[in-house]
C-alpha cells in the first residue's frame, strides 16, 4: 500500500509516498541512496545495518518505513556536522578502529547512542553496549579504545 | 642525461596484456614519467602442483608501473585489492619514502583492469612481501630519473643534488631548486626498472617503518567508501536468484505463477538460472519469496560428526612434503611413543559484507564492479561466460569488506554478468547471509595423525606425520628431529569429487590453522609426558633461532614461568611459521568446569616479520588475527547434513563477539634490514593450539578437535 510518509532525515525533512511496509534498510540504500548503511545479515544479528531513530539505535533492516513516520532518523552521512567529523568518527579514524570497514558505520552509530545515554561508560560498559555488533576482520580492541576516547573527547556531553 | 636510458612510449610489443595501444595509453594515462617493473608474482602459493589446471599465462615483462605525474603526484597502479588488510597504505608509504614525497601526495590505483596489468590476486599475505621489494627499487628509480633530470635543468652534477618532499635541491644553494611537477610536465617518458638503483638503508626511512593513519580511514567512517553493492547505475536492476535447499538437490518443478503477477518485476529462466530482479531488492526479495519449488534431495550420512571417518576413506596417498633420518629406527631408539589423531570441521569465511557485483553488458562489451580478491580471473570468467574477448571485459575493483580468502571465485560475478546480458540492464547481485553462508568456499574439515617418540629426557626422536585435506601449508616442523616424515594427503584447496559434501577453499593462512593445532597440542602433549615446561621442551628441540628469539621474545612479555603443565594456571603456548614470518603466542584462560566454557584472558603474540612497513598495521594485523582466531579456536564448526547447511547466519554460526576479546598484546621482533613477510594472516595460525594447550594446562583435559566448545571440553572433562 502506498502512503505518504513524513520524517526527518540526517537533519532535513522528507516525504515519500511509497508502500509504507518496504523494508527501510533498502530505502535508505536505494530510493535515497545512502548507502553508508550496509547490509549484513538481514536478521538483526549483526549490526552492520544500525541508524539511530529518534536517537536510539535501531537495526534498519528489521523497520519498515511506516516504522519512522514523524520520527527523526540519522544515517552515518548525516554525523558529521558542517564539515566536522563526529567525535567518534575522528576517534575511529585516529585509534585505527577498522580494517575492512563495512561493519565501521554500524559500530559508530550504536557507540552515538551508547554515548548519548551513558556518556560516560566503563570499558565494560562499552563492550556490553557493543557486543551485538559484529566485526570479522578483529578491530574490536581498538574500537573499544576509540569510543572511550570519543567519550572522554566528548566531556560527557 | 643519455637519452638512450628512456624509451619513448612505444608499447606496440610490451603491453601485450593490456590490449591497448599507445594512443589510448596516453589518453587514459596523461603524460608524465612512468616507471614499470616485473614483481615475480609466479604462482608461487604453495597449493600448486604439477596437473592442476595451469593459470593463466602470466605477462613475463612488467605488471605493476608508477607515473610520476605533471601535477606532481605520484600513483602507483597495482592489480591487488584492498579488504582491510591495509595494503593500500603500506605500499603508498613505500612508494613515498623511496621517492623522497609526502605520503598524501600518492595516489593508489588497485585493482582496475584496463589500468593495472595482470595480478593473480590478493591472498597468501603476498601484497606487501612480494610487492614491496620490487616496488622499493622501482619508486628508487624513479627519484633517479627526477633526479637526472633536475641535473640536466639546475645545470649541477646529480651527486650535488638532494630530495625533499617533491622537490629536486641544489645541495649548496638550497635556492636552486625544481619540483617533480616541474621536471615531469610535458614528459612521455617510461623506463623499465632495472633495479640497479639502491634502496634506502633503515637509518635513511622517514615514512616506512613508521606508524601512519589508514589512507582509507576517512571515507570509511563516513560511509562514503564504495563496495560493490554500494554501485548503483541508471536503470540497474537488483536480481534474488532462487537456489536449492541443499547443494544436491535437484529441481523437480517450479511455478512462477505468482510472480508473473507482480508489477515491475523481471523474471529470468536460462537452464538451471531462475531469477527474478526488480528495480528494488526488497521488491525482488518479495518476488523470490513467491516462487514455488520443490527438490529431492538425496540421503546423506555426512555430517559434522561423521565427516572425519570419511575423509580418511576417501583419502588418497599421500605426497611426501618433507623426509629425513629413518622413521623406523626412530622409534625403535624412543623411549615413549605418542600416536595422536587430531581433528578439525568446516568454517566459514563469514565476512560481513556479502559477496556482490555489479555488471553492465552493452553489447560486446562488460564493465564489472565485483567485490573479488581475484579482478583478473573475475575478468575471465565474465569473458567466457558472455562469449566475449578478455579485453572487452573492465573490471574496476571497490574496496572489499572483508575476503579472508573467500572472495576468489566470484560466483556472484558471473551471475550478474549472465543476467545483464539476458536483461540488457545492468544488474547488480548481491548475495543475502544466507546465499553467502550456502555458496561459501569452505576451510575443508581434516584431520591430521601424529606418531611421535621422545627419548627419556625429552628429546623428540621421530615425528611421523599425516595431514589428510587441510593442506601442505604448515604441515613441515621447524623442530631438530634426527627421524621425521610429513606427508599430505589430499589438497587443502578443493578435494576430488566425494570428498566433500560443498565447496572447500582458502581461509586465512590456510592448512596452517588445522597443522600448527595439530603439531603444537603433540608438542604440548610429549612435554607433559616427559614433565617438563612446555616453552623448555620446545626450546630443547628446536636449533632454529628465529623460533628461538620469538618464542624468548613472547615469553619475556608474557612474563613465562616454568611449570610443568597441566599447573592449574591455565597457561598455553604455540609457535609456527607462515608465510616467511615466524609467530609465538602465550595465551592464559579460564575454565568453567560446570559448563566447560573457555575463557580467554589474555594473549601474548610475538612475530618476526622482517620489516614491518607501517608497524601499527602490523599490530592491528596481529590483534585481527588474534580475535579471528578465538572463532575457530573456540565456536566456529559448520553443522551440515549431506549437501545441506544448517547454519546459515549468525544467530547460530557464533563468531567472537566484543566480550571475548582478551587482553592483546603483541612484539613485532626488530628486523629493519629483512625483506618484509606476510602480516595478514601469521599470527591466526596458533590460536587453536595455544588455547588447547591453555585449557589443558588449566584443567588437565586434552581437547583433539577445533573449536573447543562448551560442550566438548565438559564433555572431555568427564
Amino acid at each position: 500500500m502506498k502512503e505518504l510518509i513524513t520524517f526527518t532525515l540526517n537533519g532535513k525533512p522528507v516525504e515519500l509516498n511509497l508502500d509504507s511496509d518496504r523494508i527501510l534498510l533498502w530505502i535508505l540504500r536505494t530510493d535515497l541512496q545512502l548507502t553508508g548503511t550496509k547490509y549484513g545479515c538481514g536478521e538483526s544479528y549483526c549490526g552492520a545495518c544500525t541508524i539511530l531513530v529518534d536517537g536510539e539505535a535501531e537495526r534498519s533492516c528489521q523497520l519498515m518505513l511506516k516504522d519512522v513516520q514523524n520520527r527523526s532518523v540519522v544515517t552515518i552521512e548525516g554525523l558529521a556536522r558542517n564539515g566536522k567529523l563526529h567525535p567518534l568518527q575522528k576517534a575511529f579514524m585516529e585509534n585505527d578502529a577498522l580494517q575492512c570497514g563495512y561493519c565501521t558505520p554500524g559500530m559508530i552509530m550504536n557507540a552515538t547512542a551508547l554515548l548519548k545515554k551513558n556518556p560516560n561508560p566503563t570499558e565494560k560498559q562499552i563492550i556490553n553496549g557493543m557486543e551485538e555488533n559484529l566485526c570479522r576482520c578483529g578491530a574490536h580492541k581498538r574500537i573499544i579504545e576509540a569510543i572511550r576516547v570519543a567519550a572522554a573527547e566528548m566531556g560527557g556531553f | 642525461m643519455k637519452n638512450d636510458n628512456f624509451l619513448e612510449l612505444d608499447f606496440t610489443d610490451r603491453l601485450m596484456d593490456f590490449q591497448i595501444d599507445r594512443r589510448e595509453f596516453i589518453k587514459i594515462f596523461g603524460g608524465g614519467i612512468f616507471i614499470f617493473m616485473t614483481i615475480g608474482d609466479l604462482p608461487i602459493w604453495v597449493q600448486e602442483r604439477p596437473g592442476r589446471p595451469s593459470r593463466p599465462p602470466l605477462p613475463s615483462d612488467f605488471n605493476a608501473f608508477l607515473r610520476i605525474g605533471e601535477d606532481g603526484r605520484v600513483a602507483c597502479f597495482t592489480g591487488k585489492i584492498e579488504m582491510g588488510q591495509g595494503v593500500v597504505t603500506s605500499l603508498a608509504q613505500m612508494l613515498a619514502d623511496e621517492l623522497d614525497i609526502a605520503l598524501e601526495s600518492v595516489d593508489m590505483v588497485m585493482g582496475d583492469t584496463d589500468l593495472c596489468s595482470w595480478d593473480m590476486g590478493t591472498f597468501g599475505s603476498m601484497s606487501t612481501r612480494f610487492f614491496g621489494p620490487p616496488l622499493r627499487s622501482a619508486a628508487a628509480e624513479g627519484r633517479q630519473v627526477l633526479l637526472e633530470l633536475a641535473a640536466e635543468q639546475l645545470k649541477r652534477p646529480v651527486d650535488q643534488l638532494l630530495t625533499e618532499n617533491g622537490v629536486v635541491y641544489d645541495k649548496v644553494d638550497k635556492k636552486k631548486s625544481v619540483t617533480y611537477a616541474q621536471l615531469a610536465q610535458g614528459k612521455k617518458m617510461a623506463r623499465r626498472a632495472s633495479f640497479s638503483v639502491k634502496t634506502k638503508t633503515p637509518d635513511q626511512f622517514k615514512i616506512m617503518g613508521k606508524s601512519v593513519l589508514r589512507m582509507d580511514a576517512y571515507d570509511k567512517v563516513t560511509g562514503q567508501v564504495k563496495y560493490a553493492a554500494d554501485i548503483q547505475l541508471p536503470g540497474m536492476l537488483y536480481a534474488r536468484i532462487l537456489r536449492p535447499p541443499a547443494h544436491d538437490a535437484r529441481r523437480n518443478s517450479v511455478d512462477l505463477s505468482e510472480v508473473r503477477e507482480m508489477e515491475g518485476v523481471q523474471i529470468v529462466e536460462e537452464g538451471e538460472l531462475i531469477a527474478v530482479l526488480h528495480q528494488y531488492p526488497d521488491v525482488a526479495e518479495k518476488a523470490l519469496s513467491r516462487i514455488k519449488a520443490s527438490y529431492d534431495s538425496p540421503k546423506s550420512e555426512l555430517n559434522e560428526d561423521t565427516i572425519f571417518d570419511h575423509l580418511l576413506k576417501v583419502a588418497p596417498a599421500g605426497d611426501v612434503v618433507s623426509e629425513k633420518g629413518d622413521l623406523k629406527k626412530g622409534k625403535k631408539e624412543s623411549a615413549i611413543i605418542f600416536e595422536k589423531t587430531y581433528l578439525d570441521g568446516y568454517k566459514a569465511h563469514a565476512p560481513i559484507e556479502p559477496h556482490a557485483a555489479v555488471v553492465h553488458v552493452e553489447g560486446e562489451k562488460a564493465t564489472v564492479w565485483p567485490s573479488s580478491q581475484t579482478p583478473f580471473r573475475a575478468r575471465d570468467e565474465v569473458a567466457e561466460a558472455l562469449g566475449i574477448p578478455t579485453e572487452n571485459v573492465h573490471v574496476i575493483s571497490p574496496f572489499i569488506g572483508g575476503g579472508f580468502g573467500g572472495k576468489t571465485r566470484n560466483l556472484q560475478v558471473v551471475e550478474a554478468a549472465r543476467l545483464s546480458k539476458l536483461t540488457g540492464k545492468p544488474v547488480q547481485v548481491d548475495w543475502s547471509r544466507e546465499e553467502e553462508f550456502f555458496y561459501d568456499s569452505f576451510r575443508p574439515a581434516a584431520v591430521v595423525k601424529i606418531n611421535s617418540g621422545t627419548d627419556k629426557d625429552g628429546h623428540i626422536i621421530f615425528w611421523d606425520y599425516h595431514v589428510y585435506f587441510a593442506g601442505e601449508r604448515g604441515s613441515q616442523h621447524f623442530y631438530s628431529i634426527p627421524n621425521s616424515s610429513t606427508i599430505a594427503h589430499g589438497s587443502g584447496w578443493r578435494g576430488d569429487p566425494g570428498t566433500h559434501p560443498f565447496a572447500t577453499g582458502a581461509w586465512r593462512a590456510p592448512a596452517n590453522n588445522t597443522n600448527t593445532f595439530a603439531r603444537e597440542s603433540q608438542m604440548d602433549i610429549m612435554a607433559s609426558e616427559a614433565g617438563m615446561d612446555p616453552l623448555e621442551f620446545r626450546l630443547q628441540n628446536l636449533s632454529d633461532e628465529k623460533m628461538r628469539r620469538v618464542l624468548q621474545a613472547a615469553a619475556e612479555k608474557f612474563n613465562w614461568k616454568p611449570a610443568k603443565a597441566p599447573s592449574g594456571r591455565g597457561y598455553g603456548i604455540a609457535c609456527g611459521i607462515d608465510a616467511g614470518t615466524y609467530v609465538a603466542t602465550m595465551a592464559e584462560v579460564g575454565v568453567d568446569t560446570n559448563t566447560g566454557k573457555v575463557t580467554v584472558k589474555r594473549v601474548v603474540c610475538a612475530q618476526d616479520m622482517g620489516l614491518a612497513i607501517n608497524p601499527q598495521g602490523a599490530a592491528i594485523q596481529m590483534e585481527g588475527c588474534i580475535t579471528m582466531g578465538l572463532g575457530y579456536a573456540l565456536t566456529e564448526d559448520l553443522r551440515f547434513r549431506g549437501g545441506q547447511i544448517l547454519d546459515l547466519n549468525f544467530g547460530t554460526y557464533e563468531i567472537p563477539r566484543f566480550s571475548w576479546v582478551p587482553r592483546i598484546e603483541t612484539v613485532i621482533l626488530d628486523a629493519k634490514n629483512e625483506n618484509p613477510q606476510g602480516g595478514g594472516e601469521p599470527a591466526i595460525i596458533t590460536m587453536g593450539a595455544v588455547i588447547a594447550n591453555a585449557v589443558f594446562d588449566a584443567v588437565g583435559t586434552r581437547v583433539m578437535q577445533l573449536p573447543l566448545t562448551a560442550e566438548r571440553v565438559k564433555n572431555e572433562m568427564g
